[in-house]
């Protein structure tokens, strides 16, 4: 680099352009979160929903599944699978129960987690919370995930 | 080596790589489940694996930060590290902990592991890459503080170098932003949202300001380049790195429920990110060129060369191939994702660490370099663990092309099963390069047990006749 530009400018572009930036995105989350409740399907956040969130995260769902796009991309995507199981909450509970202990010769299987009606009601709430959350352009672009 | 305690670092690196062998081989697992989904089921199902794969991964990365700074700093401060004991207690702990976190999600399931560690008090677990119990979270975060107290010590009651204070600047950003991992709220958008906060700036944030520092304090040792130039080249590169990478984390908040103006902000921004990956290979192959020496230890120059050009594709190309949101729509949470997840992590941190362990290993062995047998078997691996890993990445590219048209893109979307049993042969192919990588890998393990002749450079001749 020339000499006309200096290690004394390249240090300020740093401090500054880090320093600016860094506000900026500390103050969009403010933003970002006030303006939540009108897309976080907060309203329909309750006790058995948050249940079934943390059931959803002490079985680590999230290491074979995606929520949201996020998450492993071994099995399919559970952000619309109330939809993709025709708003049924039964649906669901009836997959997650018959799986089978020792797998699918040769296949993928889900693990048998052995839950309670309980559990499986919670974890079948969490997941129709999380598909009712208002996501930018309808993502995922089909009902498959 | 310069300074006594510099040699801590050797037991840092040595459990780096060790971990880094449990990684990869846990990832040829994972690859085979991907293509016969009952292997070793229902005994190692493939969440326990990634897990194990992942954790691994970062743990082995941060054992390699750690023994960077360790080795680095003194030389930079020129002075002893603060407490060279501390470095050796944190070790053994650091170790420990992450054995056993290891252990557990292969020995119990991982709920049971979530009740064993009393996950009920502080509900931190289950969040992809943060799946550590919490007792392991807290474990982390005061060896980061010991390590940063213990680094910040050294530096700051020595020579100040741009190199080790920017360097100083990235692990105390990693320290804060682990923070975040605590933060775990009952709504999913928040959650998802304060998630990143985490493993976005991160990778796409702090570390860089590491990873910069390590390839620079390189590049000044086997170059004999001038520290102003390199000084000049690592502030553009940070300054950008972060311009373009704090507001780049837009890009994850595209469709989590946040509000629309993410998708413009996340797209521009992250459409900066190749930058400062391009001007570190610019600058890497820049002060190679303009070296005033020759360096004996040509393994470590190529590692650093390699580090540069494997970031920019990986990191720089490939994040942006699938970063603008009107793409992103359609290969959000695809094997496009997991292509480009493979090749930056390999080509950003995997090679700065292996760089900063292929210079200073041979000098804490009381060599310059290593001897020329074993450099060529190390750049033997190089090539081999690289021509590998570009693979794996094409493809999964190929997979994720055929994933996106099949599922998300054709008039007739087909389901998620489905569309994986037409992937197959890509992921068959896969599985093969991942095995060359760990052959790859066998040969560099081998490359510091292989004796031969010492380098001799010709100024080192001269110099010694003169």
């Amino acid at each position: 680099m020339r000499e006309t530009f200096t290690k004394g400018m390249a240090r300020n572009i740093y401090y500054g352009g880090s320093v600016f930036f860094l506000l900026v995105l500390l103050g969009l989350p403010v933003d970002t979160v006030q303006g939540l409740p009108k897309t976080d399907n907060s309203e329909n956040l309750t006790e058995e929903v948050a249940a079934g969130k943390r059931l959803w995260e002490i079985n680590d769902c999230i290491g074979c599944h995606t929520l949201l796009g996020e998450g492993a991309y071994f099995a399919p995507e559970l952000g619309n699978v109330y939809t993709r199981f025709g708003e049924s909450t039964e649906a669901i509970k009836a997959f997650i129960k018959s799986r089978p202990v020792d797998g699918i010769a040769g296949r993928r299987s889900m693990p048998q987690f052995n839950f309670s009606d309980q559990e499986l009601e919670e974890i079948a709430q969490f997941l129709k919370y999380a598909d009712g959350i208002k996501i930018s352009k309808d993502w995922p672009p089909n009902i498959q995930g | 080596m310069k300074y006594e305690s510099q040699s801590v670092a050797m037991l840092y690196f040595i459990a780096a790589i060790g971990l880094f062998v449990g990684q990869i081989l846990f990832g040829v697992i994972l690859g085979l489940q991907y293509v016969m989904g009952d292997f070793l089921f229902p005994e190692i199902p493939f969440n326990v694996a990634r897990m194990v794969h992942t954790n691994l991964l970062i743990v082995w990365l941060l054992f390699g930060f750690m023994g960077a700074a360790y080795y680095l700093v003194p030389e930079e401060s020129e002075r002893e590290l603060f407490s060279p004991m501390l470095a050796k207690i944190m070790f053994w702990i650091f170790l420990a902990a992450g054995a056993l976190t290891i252990l557990g999600y292969l020995l119990v399931p991982y709920a049971t592991l979530a009740e064993i560690t009393m996950n009920d008090l502080l509900p931190t677990m289950g969040r992809e890459f943060l799946e550590q119990p919490t007792i392991t979270k807290i474990g982390i975060v005061i060896v980061a503080l010991a390590f940063v107290f213990n680094i910040g010590m050294t530096i700051l009651t020595g020579r100040k170098t741009v190199i080790s204070l920017v360097l100083l600047t990235g692990l105390v950003g990693l320290a804060v932003f682990f923070l975040f991992s605590f933060y775990v709220p009952d709504n999913l958008v928040l959650d998802k949202y304060f998630w990143w906060f985490v493993v976005h700036l991160w990778v796409e944030g702090v570390w860089e300001l590491i990873m910069a520092s390590l390839l620079a304090y390189v590049l000044i040792k086997v170059t004999g380049v001038d520290r102003e130039v390199i000084e000049k080249w690592l502030y553009i590169i940070i300054a950008m790195a972060l311009i373009s990478g704090i507001l780049g984390t837009g890009h994850h908040f595209f469709w989590i429920g946040t509000p629309g103006y993410w998708l413009w902000i996340g797209s521009i921004f992250s459409a900066l990110e190749p930058i400062p990956f391009f001007m570190m290979t610019l600058f890497a192959f820049n002060v190679v060129n303009k070296r005033r020496r020759d360096h004996p230890n040509k393994a470590a120059t190529l590692w650093a060369l390699g580090t540069a050009v494997m970031a920019f594709l990986g990191a720089g190309v490939w994040g942006f191939l699938h970063t603008l949101a009107p793409v992103n729509f359609y290969t959000h949470g695809t094997q496009i994702t997991a292509a480009h997840g493979h090749m930056a992590f390999y080509g950003a941190y995997v090679m700065v660490v292996l760089t900063i362990i292929s210079y200073s290993m041979p000098i804490m062995r009381g060599q310059k370099a290593g001897n020329a047998t074993a450099q060529i078997v190390e750049m033997w691996s190089f090539w081999l663990m690289t021509v590998s890993m570009v693979f794996i990445t094409l493809f999964l590219t190929g997979a994720g092309i055929l994933q996106v048209y099949l599922q998300r893109y054709s008039d007739t979307p087909m389901g998620f099963m489905a569309t994986q049993e037409k992937l197959e042969l890509f992921y068959w192919m896969r599985e093969g390069a991942g095995v060359i990588f760990l052959i790859g890998l066998i040969l560099y393990v081998t490359s510091f047990f292989v004796k031969g002749k010492e380098v001799v450079l010709l100024e080192d001749r001269v110099e010694a006749g003169a």
